[in-house]
C-alpha cells in the first residue's frame, strides 16, 4: 500500500491524497479512497456523485478483490487520466465531449481566476456588458 | 469591459506586463489575471497565445478565437497588423458593425478540443502540480507527453519551456517552429478577415 495524490481537474475540483495500491502500471483504490479523493461512489446503478449515476459497462474490470482500477473510473466517466505512479501523482482532467458541449453552443464558459493581488474575478460578474477576453503569455 | 489572462507559470513572470498596461485612466480599466494552471486553454481550447474571444452582453462568444495584436510590435514575425482587429472590435463594441462579417458562422470558426488534446491538458496538469511541488524532471516529462499528443498546442510545447529551464524565445523555440511550420502547419490561425 503506497499513497496516490488526485488531482480533480473539474470546476471546484480539489486535490487529495489516499491510499492506493500500484500493481503493473495500474493504480487500485478503496472504494471509500475513491470517494473521498473524487466524489464518486461506486454502487450497484454505477459510479454515483449526488444524484447523478454513470453506468458501469465493464463491472469486472472496474474493481478487483484489490480495489476500484482509477483508469477505468476515469474511462467511465470519460475523462482523461495523466498517470505517474512512480511520483504517487494523477491528474483527472475534463473530457472533449464536455468541453465541446459548452463551446458548441458557443455559451462563454465561466471561469474564476486572480488578479496580480490575489483577488478573484469571474466572467459572469460582467454580463450585461461586451467583453473582450484576451489570453496572452510573457513566453 | 477588457479581461486579460496571462498563461504563465507564476504571477511574477505576468508582473511586468500587467504592471505596464496599468490603467492611468479610468477608461482604460480593466481586469488583469493570471492563469498558471491554463485553466482558460482548458475551457476555451486555446492553443496558443494570444488569443482572443469576443462575449456579448448575454455570455455568449459571437467571435470565436482569433489571433490579435494590440500593436504591432511583432507584426514583422507574425504578419499580423493591430489595426484590422481593433477597427472591428470598435465598430462591435459602439453597434456599428456585427462581431463577424456577412458570410462567417460562428459555429463553425469555434474549433472544438479532441480527446487527444483533453489528454494532453491532462498530462499538463499532472505536469504543472509537479512543478509546483518543486518535481521537475518529472513535471517536464509529462509537458513533453502532452506536446507530443498535442503538437498544435503551444500553450503546452512553448508555455511550458520556462518550466524545464528552456528559453521560449531561444533556439529550441526557433527549432520547434521551423519544423512546424516547414511541415505546412501554421503558428497562428487567426480568422479569415482579420489576416494582414
Amino acid at each position: 500500500m503506497t499513497e496516490l495524490t488526485i488531482i480533480d481537474g473539474a470546476a471546484g475540483g480539489g486535490t487529495a491524497t489516499v491510499p492506493a495500491r500500484l500493481e503493473a502500471g495500474a493504480v487500485r483504490l478503496s472504494r471509500g479512497a475513491l470517494e473521498q479523493a473524487l466524489g464518486w461512489a461506486l454502487r450497484p446503478e454505477g459510479l454515483c456523485r449526488g444524484t447523478v449515476c454513470v453506468p458501469v459497462r465493464h463491472a469486472a474490470a472496474l474493481e478487483t478483490s484489490h480495489g476500484v482500477d482509477l483508469a477505468a473510473v476515469a474511462a467511465a466517466l470519460d475523462r482523461p487520466l495523466a498517470l505517474d505512479a512512480g511520483e504517487g501523482a494523477a491528474y483527472l482532467g475534463v473530457g472533449a465531449d464536455e468541453r465541446a458541449r459548452s463551446l458548441g453552443a458557443l455559451e462563454a464558459p465561466d471561469f474564476t481566476l486572480p488578479d496580480l493581488e490575489g483577488r478573484s474575478h469571474s466572467l459572469v460578474e460582467h454580463r450585461g456588458k461586451k467583453v473582450l477576453l484576451v489570453a496572452y503569455a510573457s513566453w | 469591459m477588457v479581461i486579460t489572462a496571462a498563461l504563465d507559470k507564476s504571477a511574477e513572470d505576468a508582473r511586468p506586463w500587467i504592471e505596464a498596461a496599468r490603467p492611468t485612466t479610468p477608461a482604460a480599466a480593466h481586469v488583469a489575471l493570471v492563469d498558471t494552471r491554463h485553466l482558460l486553454a482548458d475551457l476555451y481550447n486555446i492553443v496558443n497565445v494570444p488569443t482572443v474571444f469576443w462575449i456579448d452582453e448575454r455570455g455568449r462568444i459571437v467571435r470565436p478565437a482569433d489571433v490579435a495584436f494590440g500593436t504591432d510590435t511583432f507584426k514583422a514575425i507574425t504578419g499580423l497588423e493591430s489595426a484590422r482587429h481593433l477597427a472591428a472590435l470598435r465598430a462591435w463594441v459602439k453597434g456599428e458593425a456585427p462581431a463577424l462579417p456577412a458570410g462567417l458562422v460562428a459555429r463553425e470558426l469555434q474549433s472544438l478540443p479532441t480527446a487527444a488534446d483533453q489528454q494532453a491538458r491532462a498530462e499538463f496538469g499532472l505536469g504543472e502540480w509537479l512543478y509546483q511541488q518543486g518535481r521537475r524532471e518529472a513535471a517536464a516529462r509529462h509537458f513533453h507527453r502532452g506536446g507530443e499528443l498535442a503538437p498544435h498546442d503551444f500553450t503546452i510545447r512553448r508555455g511550458t519551456m520556462p518550466m524545464r529551464g528552456v528559453d521560449p524565445m531561444g533556439p529550441e523555440f526557433r527549432a520547434m517552429l521551423q519544423d512546424w511550420v516547414g511541415k505546412g502547419n501554421p503558428y497562428y490561425r487567426p480568422l479569415a478577415d482579420t489576416k494582414g
